[in-house]
């Protein structure tokens, strides 16, 4: 049957007005044959295959694009986790050689980001892990590039509450080592953290990876909002449909651009991450689908409902269009990343609180949200740790991407500019659960993790 | 050589010359046009044109520069999508 004018002028329109993009294509390179003792022959060693495979990927996504007529917008690396590859070095220093070795790969290939910095610690820390953790600020304060990463509870093995008390004190040094915080930026602590995700800050290529996959993030938000717009009257059925067969068609572009791209750069496809996306551009926001939904504001009562509507009719549209979904693939609902958002908060209609209960029904987390300078780390690590619970308990990936923000209060705000945007700075409850984090240990996997 | 055919989408406001001048163009560069259609939307005027661009002599990059340029000059946006891609948004 030939394709009709309405149907190209729908996929040109989508293009056009309504900001749609692969968001990002991320290639996961296994460095594990690379560990050595000597850190300095490990990160060369590093350096060289990824600026070798980042360029590749650069020119050959540049290609793809024109060919295909999709823009693609962000092109990354991941790798294996890094605590791993330095588990030989003696070296105490060799994360922070080994980071700044990643951020000049990304820099030589053109990559945005190099994701994978960061070690899985959800049940304990090995020394490596240990080291690196301790050389988060530095490594992510002292480079442009580098993204990173700790797992810190999964709902096999629990949750690691001394790791989580640790992260509250590296989380104020990280925040002090770059200008506006902003390596915090470029942090994500996960519960159940997915090991072939495209999105940064949190990809890496997990230990089940093979030696390179081609993994890739749609997006659509401002496609999505528009046809929500356009039915302003149906019934939350009829809508669940549309936004169902929006999806569909959105994530069947993406699919082919990953299998292109594997195919031309000669590695495997990986997984489509089926994930709506937000930017900081007019239209392009998740916020504004909930609000196009019926919700005079995001975070008015009915917004967790809403929200779980959206991501079940993502999932439903994206799996019907992809063999392999995988990544995160929920809704990502960052703060400062979504105009929406934004001004949500700015009004008063978000609160910390209920953009944690929003974060039950989607997979991604608490995102890209500021809290006050002053915050003392048990407060971070207690906010963490009730995100990562949500997790844990709910069988799914949460993150957490918060910046302390230096001097700040609440109410005011940090503008990073750019794709990262503007985070109002969001109150925390005032009380106190730094006793609670004190006791350290390791909370114990939910009983529900028992299925065997 | 293998079959490779681009929608090519035109949108604007409707105006004399329109399939003239992008069909020239098409022609000069070695896209055989296989189909035509157009309507108008919304008040705004669409036109598609399925190309094959197998013998294209300046590859697609050169094709879609000549015809963003095409549609400038008529203050009109082209978008110039491969078929596959189309095709798989729109079929199961």
């Amino acid at each position: 049957m030939t394709i009709s004018v309405e149907e190209a002028y729908e996929t040109a329109g989508m293009i056009l007005f309504h900001n749609f993009d692969i968001r990002a294509v991320t290639l996961g390179v296994n460095l594990k044959d690379l560990a050595h003792p000597d850190h300095l022959r490990l990160a060369e060693a590093c350096r060289r295959r990824l600026a070798d495979l980042g360029g590749r990927l650069v020119r050959e996504a540049g290609e793809v694009s024109e060919a295909l007529g999709l823009p693609i917008v962000n092109k990354r690396l991941s790798i294996t986790p890094a605590a791993w590859l330095i588990e030989p070095c003696p070296e105490e220093r060799a994360p922070l050689y080994l980071a700044q070795a990643l951020d000049q790969a990304a820099s030589e290939a053109g990559v945005d980001f190099i994701g994978g910095f960061g070690a899985l610690v959800h049940k304990a820390a090995t020394a490596a892990d240990r080291r690196l953790m301790e050389s988060l600020p530095q490594a992510l304060g002292q480079t442009s590039r580098l993204c990173g990463f700790l797992n810190l509870a999964s709902t096999a093995a629990g949750m690691n509450l001394d790791a989580i008390a640790r992260l509250g004190h590296i989380l104020k040094d990280m925040a002090a080592a770059a200008p506006l915080g902003i390596a915090c930026a470029k942090f994500v602590a996960f519960a159940n953290a997915p090991e072939d995700n495209p999105f940064m800050a949190g990809a890496f290529h997990g230990a089940g990876e093979g030696d390179c996959a081609l993994n890739v993030g749609i997006s659509g938000p401002g496609v999505v909002r528009a046809v929500v717009a356009q039915h302003p009257d149906c019934d939350l059925t009829t809508l669940s449909d549309i936004i169902r067969r929006t999806v569909f068609k959105i994530t069947r572009a993406g699919e082919m651009v990953g299998r292109e791209l594997a195919r031309r750069l000669g590695v495997a496809f990986g997984v489509v991450d089926i994930s709506l996306a937000p930017t900081t551009m007019v239209g392009d926001s998740v916020g504004r689908i909930l609000e196009a939904m019926g919700l005079e504001r995001v975070g008015a009562p009915g917004t967790t409902a809403a929200l779980a509507l959206l991501i079940d009719a993502v999932k439903r549209g994206g799996a019907m269009a992809s063999g392999h979904v995988g990544g995160l693939s929920g809704t990502f609902i960052p703060v400062s990343e979504d105009l929406a958002m934004i001004e949500a908060v700015e009004c008063g209609a978000l609160t910390l609180e209920k953009l944690e209960a929003m974060t039950a029904v989607c997979s991604v987390g608490l995102d890209m949200f500021a809290v006050p300078g002053d915050t003392p780390p048990h407060a971070l690590a207690a906010l963490i740790a009730d995100e990562l619970a949500i997790g844990m308990v709910g069988n799914k990936t949460t993150g957490v991407r918060v910046i302390p923000a230096p001097g700040l209060k609440a109410g005011q705000a940090v503008d990073f500019g750019g794709l990262l945007g503007r985070a109002p700075v969001m109150a925390l409850n005032p009380f106190s659960g730094e006793k609670f984090i004190a006791r350290g240990g390791r909370l114990p996997a939910p009983v529900g993790a028992l299925r065997n | 050589m293998e079959r490779e055919r681009v929608f090519v989408v035109v949108i604007g406001t409707d105006q004399k010359g329109i399939i003239a001048r992008v069909s020239t163009l098409l022609f000069e560069h070695g896209a055989n046009i296989e189909d035509v259609q157009q309507k108008v939307m919304d008040g705004t005027f669409v036109m598609t044109m399925l190309a094959d661009v197998s013998g294209c002599k300046v590859g697609l990059s050169g094709l879609r520069q000549g015809l963003e340029e095409v549609g400038a000059a008529m203050g009109l946006t082209v978008m110039v999508h491969n078929e596959s891609v189309v095709k798989a948004m729109h079929r199961v």
